[in-house]
């Protein structure tokens, strides 16, 4: 599948239209409020999208997604706090060793299927959790605190978290170009035949062990980078935030929400959720029982939409399957 | 090597308890492949059933068994009509959403009425001394009512027409309907017995140890563990996993930093996950 | 006549609604609190503390600075007890709700995201619940702490201890949580400098629920005193688990969770254990500023409906210091008033509160202390007493702890 031909689809359009909208909205109206609210959307959206690589198209139940954020942030804030590294060069290098350790795991686990697939992923959290909160060069369970001046590079505090927000859409736009590559090509046909019936693809000459490492140490490489720029941010990491089971349970929430195997739904659920969640916080009325509504809303949704809200869409409106994927 | 027997010992006594938990999960999950994302909250209602009735009501402790387990029986019954009726059938899992949900609403509603304040329920029962080490009554006791109460699970379901139902359900549901067998009711039931383990385990902890409405998430993670220990969908074994689980921490503490437990802990599960998929404790047909 | 007396009444209340309008300034002070999640309790009681300074405030007329009288508006959301929406919290309060002061979240861990927020925006925040100090060395130039940092929550036990048995065996066991660990980490020290033995030193996970194999391991290194803890179900888990297996311990530490009135609930394994504290009802510091403790404590009382605890009155502190030093600059901004934190040094019924000014340090707190409060049957009853220093006691300790 050559990238020439995905640009001619309209569905490649689109995400750059989301791309520019979450790039010039808040920029143009220098809304550091929207800016601030529109980054977690981001965030949510990148591990989202790449939860539903294993999720939506393999099949495979990922409790664990979140060891990739977590871990990514650790290697980035690591090698800028104790190096000195650039940000950019962090980033990347956070990114590349979190899909390999993914790879090398992925070997192991992936020999698991279903539930037991599902709760082993939760032991690699724990464990690197765990370990994390043993490990000294990275500060053990106190964590790591980043010192102001580590924002002057990228001119002050100020200018800094617009840089930081830019490079978070822009990973986020490469999450949903990702999703929809691999969806359109043979890569992801054979995925999508192993989240169908992963011993008749095995048959059919899908080489399954392969293209499962090979989708869960790709799903593993944007979340690190979206880990090492959020903690930088932060200026501030420790293992009970970068290692947070809930956000891991969050983001399967989402994908299913939005309609997992889709990249529209997906990345709508995020968005959705994000800004609800968001709202519900901020809220005068609601911010009590603010767990309670949300709670409610999201039992109502699952009850009522089954497909999802691309499930919905779609059944709805029958034309938007040739548009939206 | 006394405190290394000391803390075996009575690891094992907590681990019946862990193990008991895990029956509750572990039933509903195997008979529907429903997972119960509510069971810690669960295990945190049941410990709240005990605290109201003891200490605020003033009721010897141990009197809150049965109407903890007949109220975590009604409450999974509701749970099951609200939350996983509609979900069975629809694409393996979906009820994580419902369950997840639905638990978002009572650990809302329990931070709304209790805070994250911490209770405790005083039990004074004499312990068995082992020279200079200790092992608590109430530790004894309630693993001595976890083996009890696993046991009669245990006779329920190979005994009883509606527990042998329950394990044709499991087994084949298709089938189970043809011969007759309302599954609807028995689903119903079943989700009714794991929440009620769940509140039941969640009381007896609660005579241990002090909890907080938070305390949910750190005994549904063990019972995950226990769970994949002990084998999936297969009761016994989970006791037994529990037994395991508890064990292991007894004898790994003496001898390594306390920090590193876990770490060992979770790497032994991901390992025996790998090399057991069907669990150490597991035999076909054990369900 | 009557319609007289209307258009009076008319008149009258044209009149009220039209007064504070004119004369009225107000500042408005943004926080986020935790009201959800586990750091619930502790923020609830800071929060408590916070509200009740601002209707203190308001009731009295106000912050005077230049010539004008400000009323306090709070403007506040919840934080969920995590990291992840602070930042977002913050540059709302700063941008959409125009907060002209910030008062920290609770928790160490949740101030240093909010920190890079205040100090972008060169807005002054008060800390009164984040003892750890390292957000403090990382060259911040707005953000002041009122309560006493981590490295010196135990060091009033460790001296007790020293005066009490020389020859004591300490296990220092706690939270592998960054706050339980630079205490311990700061005593472990402590205790070395005084000559004390610690024959164990070790850290738990916080999410620890059986205390069982680890009380074995304190029983089996010979221990006879206990120093650590960390929250709240842990540390009380294992004040319960050392009474139950009969540890035999003379002396017990433990963090935050005795501090708590809900202690006691633990009945005969609360009795003899103590706890570092920010503050105690029986303290009686001589005010320069603000209330007495009698006075704030009965108040507090009346008003909040809750006794005041050290949460409560650190969180009343942040607000005075913040009025102090409005009024001492004679002015709401923000320079202004940072020049005037940076030169503050005045005793509260809190105690003394004066800020480090060294760029390595900045806005740490060097003037509180702490004292020692003990789990103490009073009149049958169980109760804190301050025990140490010796000279602010409100009874003698009880050494070593005997069971009842």
């Amino acid at each position: 599948m050559s990238l020439l031909r995905l640009t001619r689809r309209p569905f490649f359009w689109i995400i750059a239209l989301v791309i520019a909208s979450f790039v010039l909205v808040p920029w143009l109206g220098n809304d550091v409020q929207l800016r601030e609210s529109l980054l977690l959307a981001a965030l949510y959206i990148t591990l989202a999208s790449n939860l539903n690589l294993m999720l939506g198209y393999a099949g495979y139940i990922n409790f664990g997604s979140i060891v990739f954020f977590g871990l990514g942030g650790y290697i980035c804030v690591w090698l800028v706090n104790s190096y000195n590294w650039p940000l950019s060069a962090s980033l990347i290098t956070a990114g590349v060793c979190v899909s390999a350790l993914a790879l090398i795991f992925g070997l192991g686990i992936l020999r698991l299927r279903g539930a037991f697939f599902a709760l082993s992923t939760i032991g690699i959290v724990e464990a690197v959790e765990a370990f994390a909160e043993n490990f000294t060069p990275w500060g053990g369970s106190a964590g790591v605190y980043l010192s102001s001046s580590i924002f002057a590079p990228l001119g002050g505090p100020a200018r800094a978290l617009w840089v930081l927000y830019f490079i978070m859409v822009g990973v986020m736009g490469a999450s949903l170009y990702l999703s929809y590559a691999i969806k359109s090509s043979k890569f992801g046909l054979g995925l999508l035949a192993i989240g169908q019936n992963e011993d008749a693809a095995a048959i059919l000459g899908v080489p399954t062990p392969f293209y499962k490492a090979l989708v869960y140490s790709a799903s593993a490489f944007l979340p690190a980078i979206a880990g090492g720029l959020y903690f930088f941010k932060s200026a501030f990491i420790q293992p009970s935030d970068a290692f947070d089971l809930s956000l891991s349970t969050e983001a399967l929430v989402v994908a299913m929400l939005g309609g997992q195997g889709t990249v529209t739904g997906v990345a709508l659920g995020a968005y959705l959720y994000e800004e609800l969640r968001g709202y519900l916080l901020t809220s005068q009325t609601f911010s009590n029982f603010q767990l309670v509504i949300a709670g409610a809303l999201l039992l109502l949704i699952v009850l009522f939409f089954p497909g999802g809200l691309m499930g919905f869409i779609y059944s709805r409106f029958p034309r938007t399957q040739k548009v939206l994927e | 090597m006394l405190g290394v027997l000391a803390s075996i010992i009575d690891g094992v006594l907590v681990g019946l308890v862990y193990g008991l938990a895990a029956m509750g999960l572990t039933l509903i999950w195997g008979v529907m492949d429903v997972i119960n994302l509510t069971h810690g909250t669960m295990i945190v209602a049941g410990m709240f059933g005990l605290y109201g009735l003891a200490t605020a009501l003033g009721a010897p402790p141990y009197l809150a068994l049965p109407p903890v387990l007949i109220g975590g029986f009604l409450a999974g019954v509701a749970l099951y009509w609200v939350a996983v009726h509609r979900m069975v059938g629809r694409p393996p899992l979906m009820s994580l959403l419902s369950t997840f949900s639905i638990n978002l609403m009572l650990v809302g509603i329990g931070t709304g009425i209790w805070g994250t304040a911490l209770f405790n329920v005083d039990v004074s029962l004499p312990g068995i001394s082992m020279g200079r080490y200790t092992f608590p009554g109430a530790h004894i006791l309630a693993a001595i009512l976890a083996a009890v109460i696993a046991a009669s699970l245990y006779v329920f379901l190979h005994r009883t027409r509606l527990g042998k139902a329950v394990r044709a359900v499991a087994n084949n549901r298709e089938a189970a309907e043809l011969v007759g067998i309302p599954t609807t009711r028995v689903l119903a039931i079943t989700v009714g017995f794991g929440v009620a383990l769940a509140g039941v385990s969640g009381m007896l902890i609660g005579t241990l140890f002090p909890f907080t409405i938070l305390s949910g998430d750190g005994y549904q993670l063990k019972s995950f563990v226990v769970t994949v220990l002990g084998g999936f969908g297969n009761p016994l074994g989970a006791l037994m996993g529990g037994v395991a689980l508890g064990l292991l921490e007894g004898a790994i503490t003496p001898f390594v930093p306390v920090s590193w437990t876990l770490v060992i802990e979770f790497v032994l599960f991901v390992l025996v996950l790998i090399a057991f998929p069907g669990g150490v404790f597991s035999r076909r047909g054990a369900m | 006549m009557k319609r007289l007396y209307l258009l009076a009444a008319a008149a009258a209340a044209v009149a009220l609604a039209a007064t504070p309008a004119l004369a009225e300034d107000t500042i408005t002070v943004g926080f986020t609190a935790s009201l959800t999640g586990p750091l619930n309790v502790d923020s609830a009681g800071q929060q408590r503390g916070y509200e009740f300074w601002r209707d203190e405030v308001n009731a009295a007329g106000g912050i005077k600075a230049g010539g004008k009288s400000y009323k306090v508006k709070f403007v506040t959301y919840d934080d969920q007890s995590v990291g992840g929406r602070v930042q977002q919290l913050y540059t709302r309060l700063i941008n959409q709700d125009k907060a002209d002061f910030l008062f920290s979240p609770y928790s160490s861990g949740l101030t240093a995201p909010a920190t890079v927020i205040s100090e972008q925006y060169g807005k002054i925040m008060i800390d009164s619940g984040g003892a750890e100090e390292k957000p403090f060395e990382t060259g911040n130039k707005y953000l002041f702490m009122v309560i006493t940092s981590a490295s010196h929550y135990l060091s009033g036990a460790v001296e007790a201890l020293k005066k009490y048995n020389p020859q004591a065996k300490l296990a220092l066991v706690y939270s592998d949580d960054p706050f339980s660990k630079a205490v311990l980490a700061a005593a472990a020290k402590q205790a070395k400098d005084a000559g004390l033995e610690v024959v164990m030193n070790e850290s738990y996970s916080p999410s620890t629920t059986d205390f069982g194999p680890i009380v074995n391991k304190i029983v089996s290194s010979n221990a006879d005193a206990f120093l650590g803890g960390g929250h709240y179900s842990d540390g009380a888990t294992l004040a319960r688990q050392m009474h139950d297996q009969k540890a035999n311990m003379k002396w017990i530490s433990i963090l935050v969770a005795p501090a708590d009135d809900k202690f006691g609930e633990l009945g005969p394994a609360a009795l003899g254990v103590t706890v570092p504290s920010q503050w105690e009802l029986q303290v009686n510091y001589t005010p320069q500023f603000g209330p007495t403790t009698a006075q704030f404590a009965k108040a507090f009382q009346d008003k909040m409906h809750a006794k005041a605890d050290y949460h409560g009155a650190s969180g009343y502190t942040v607000g005075v210091v913040l009025q102090h030093a409005i009024e001492q600059a004679g002015s709401i901004d923000t320079e202004k008033v940072a020049a005037a934190l940076n030169a503050t040094d005045i005793a509260t019924f809190f105690g003394h509160v004066k800020f480090a000014t060294d760029a390595g340090h900045h806005g740490l707190q060097v003037a509180h202390q702490m004292v020692l409060a003990q789990w103490q049957m009073v009149d049958g009853k169980l109760g804190r007493q301050v025990i140490w220093p010796e000279d602010a006691r409100s009874a003698p300790a009880m050494y070593p702890i005997k069971q009842q």
